[in-house]
């Protein structure tokens, strides 16, 4: 258990390439952070910079109250689970979970007892003597998380660990970890680019972008006021709707139709959510109905409001709709972007 | 399984015949004719043999001489088997951690592979040669008069240097894709784990290595045992009798040049046998425990 501190830290291939720009961060103590961003977007970089897999540019890395930055993957006591879960082929599982353990010194009765545990913990006891080949892909995962477990470490790690998991597992192992990790009350920095697991899981996420953390809050400031619309439009399903429009005294015009929105003039976009459209006869705002995409509880209304593309998120109540509807746009519901920064106004 | 369903049934046969006339050519035939001519003793001018029974193979078991040979193919089999294995590994494990011109430094490592093995014979016997070798002047530079062909040891340790060189860039290739072949995750999971890199490269590298390593153990037996033929020949300088010899080497001598067939037919079965042993070794091993996945 330990606080993370970062500060101005950055990745600079040798080739010039900048994988990670200057961040600065704290992640407090027992608290799970997730690392969300689209592939490429530096968010593994930065979790292995801070497991020591990769070196770090400039910047200080403190674990606890230690810059580990110079020390070995193993002396940073923590623990990383890695997506296709990297357990040791030729070990047995009990063997996968205490090795870490070994090469720390730790007495065989020590190793015996904290590998029961996990184990127990995991519900991996009955299968302690069996090779990684012998298991199941969800198996394998609560070795992986084993393995992290039994060392005890100041942070947890987790690389994309449940990517390669079929949806339902994936939804049971996300609720597994995140219980375990509550239950530990360990840190940990969760890297993965599926903005549910990202929602769901976290503390406090940041959002990367282009090797730049874009925002860094709890999932509901995130949902609630993103920072701009890259993030808008990452976090979310779907995405939430953005249309060019035109702020003047006081309104923002969209096409023919006006929402009142105090700013200054000048190009801006509008953003709202699917879900928080409502369609309604009392609407001001005309859409024209292109495809229907049912999800049973509600369905999609997939369309144009002014020309540009729409999607509504409706309550299913089974009516037949019209091809041109009129929307209301709560204005509490509203966005407002810089059209040219993408920032939030 | 498949089965391809054949209409004419000798359709199948007429395939297969390529490849068992060859083999029967090849090997059975003359296996047979090894095991039938040990059975007897040629008169050395080749007017015709008696049968002797087993007496060509328990003169064998009786030879001081042959014992010798025996005892240095296994001296020489171990050594050039651990130093080709071994010297390869440590290249492998050194070039799989180069970043920088890897490529370029592979192939230079693997150079002498395309060297053809009679080349190397030859390359190597240049190499020691009495009067211009540079690894004879080498020594003579640090005082020792290195003797090929006629010191027993100086010929035994030229033997050996030839021999494992040529054999290095071979296991260098197959461990050092093998090396490659260990996921990237797996030794990233055993940085963590554990700080010292000899205890990793032993606890992890090493058992997802062994796959391969037994292969090669196998293949660089075979080859210390029989493919060295060369190397030898051209390191005795034509006087086999007082420099030192492997197995292979002697069933040559005894058989054509000092016209034993009998004698040197019992040999070969001898050897025959040895490599079914290795043969039967290598399957079963390679079935049973080195093989994780």
């Amino acid at each position: 258990m330990a606080t993370v501190s970062v500060t101005d830290i950055s990745k600079t291939y040798p080739n010039g390439a900048q994988a990670v720009r200057p961040a600065s961060f704290d992640i407090a103590d027992g608290e799970l952070i997730v690392l969300v961003g689209p592939s490429g977007c530096g968010k593994s970089t930065l979790l292995r910079m801070v497991a020591g897999l990769e070196d770090i540019t400039t910047g200080d890395l403190r674990i606890g109250d230690r810059v580990v930055n110079d020390l070995d993957p193993a002396e940073r006591d923590i623990a990383m689970v890695f997506q296709n879960y990297a357990l040791y082929p030729h070990m047995t599982v009990a063997k996968n979970m205490a090795y870490g353990l070994k090469n720390r010194g730790a007495s065989k009765d020590e190793i015996a007892a904290k590998v029961t545990e996990a184990a127990e913990m995991l519900s991996l006891t009955p299968l302690l003597d069996r090779r990684p080949s012998q298991l199941s892909g969800g198996q394998r995962q609560r070795v992986a998380m084993g393995r992290a477990i039994v060392r005890d470490p100041a942070l947890f790690l987790f690389d994309e660990p449940l990517s390669n998991l079929d949806a339902k597992l994936r939804h049971q192992m996300r609720v597994e970890i995140r219980n375990l990790q509550r239950r530990l009350n360990v840190t940990a920095m969760y890297v993965t680019h599926d903005q549910v697991e990202a929602m769901t899981m976290a503390d406090r996420i940041f959002v990367l972008n282009a090797g730049g953390i874009e925002q860094i809050g709890t999932p509901s400031e995130i949902y609630r006021k993103p920072a701009s619309t890259f993030v808008a439009s990452f976090m979310g399903a779907p995405p939430m709707n953005l249309l060019n429009g035109k702020a003047d005294g006081g309104k923002v015009h969209i096409g023919e139709s006006a929402v009142p929105m105090p700013c200054a003039d000048g190009s801006v976009l509008l953003g709202i959510r699917p879900e928080e459209v409502a369609v309604s006869q009392m609407g001001t705002i005309p859409f024209k109905l292109t495809l229907i995409e049912e999800l049973g509880a509600s369905r999609l209304l997939h369309g144009t409001v002014a020309g540009q593309d729409f999607v509504v998120n409706a309550p299913n109540d089974d009516t037949a709709l019209a091809e041109e509807l009129m929307l209301e746009f709560p204005a509490n519901a509203l966005h407002l972007f810089d059209a040219e920064t993408g920032k939030r106004l | 399984m498949k089965r391809a369903a054949f209409s004419q049934p000798l359709m199948p046969v007429a395939l297969l015949m390529p490849q068992l006339i060859i083999i029967a050519v090849f090997f059975y035939w003359p296996a047979w004719e090894a095991i039938y001519s040990s059975f007897f003793l040629q008169d050395p001018f080749g007017f015709g043999s008696n049968y002797v029974g087993a007496d060509n193979y328990t003169r064998l078991a009786k030879s001081s001489e042959y014992g010798k040979v025996a005892g240095f193919t296994l001296f020489f089999t171990v050594v050039v088997t651990f130093l080709s294995l071994g010297i390869a590994l440590l290249l492998a494990v050194k070039a799989d951690k180069v970043i920088r011109g890897a490529k370029t430094y592979r192939t230079l490592l693997m150079w002498v592979y395309a060297v053809a093995p009679p080349v190397a014979g030859f390359l190597g016997g240049l190499l020691f040669d009495q009067n211009i070798g540079p690894i004879t002047d080498l020594f003579a530079f640090f005082g020792y008069n290195l003797q090929i062909g006629l010191n027993y040891n100086d010929t035994a340790f030229a033997m050996i240097v030839v021999s494992v060189w040529k054999q290095i860039p071979v296991n260098f290739i197959f461990l050092l894709s093998g090396l490659q072949s260990i996921p990237v995750a797996v030794r990233e999971a055993a940085l963590i784990d554990n700080k010292s890199g000899t205890r990793r490269f032993w606890d992890i590298t090493f058992p997802l290595l062994a796959p391969t390593a037994f292969f090669l153990l196998i293949i660089n037996i075979t080859y210390a045992l029989f493919d060295t033929f060369g190397v030898i020949d051209i390191m005795v300088k034509g006087n086999p009798a007082s420099n030192p010899i492997t197995l292979v080497y002697k069933v040559y001598t005894d058989g054509f040049r000092g016209n034993d067939l009998g004698g040197s037919s019992a040999q070969s079965v001898v050897l025959m046998v040895l490599v079914l042993l290795l043969t039967v070794m290598q399957f079963r091993m390679l079935e049973r425990r080195i093989h994780y996945t």
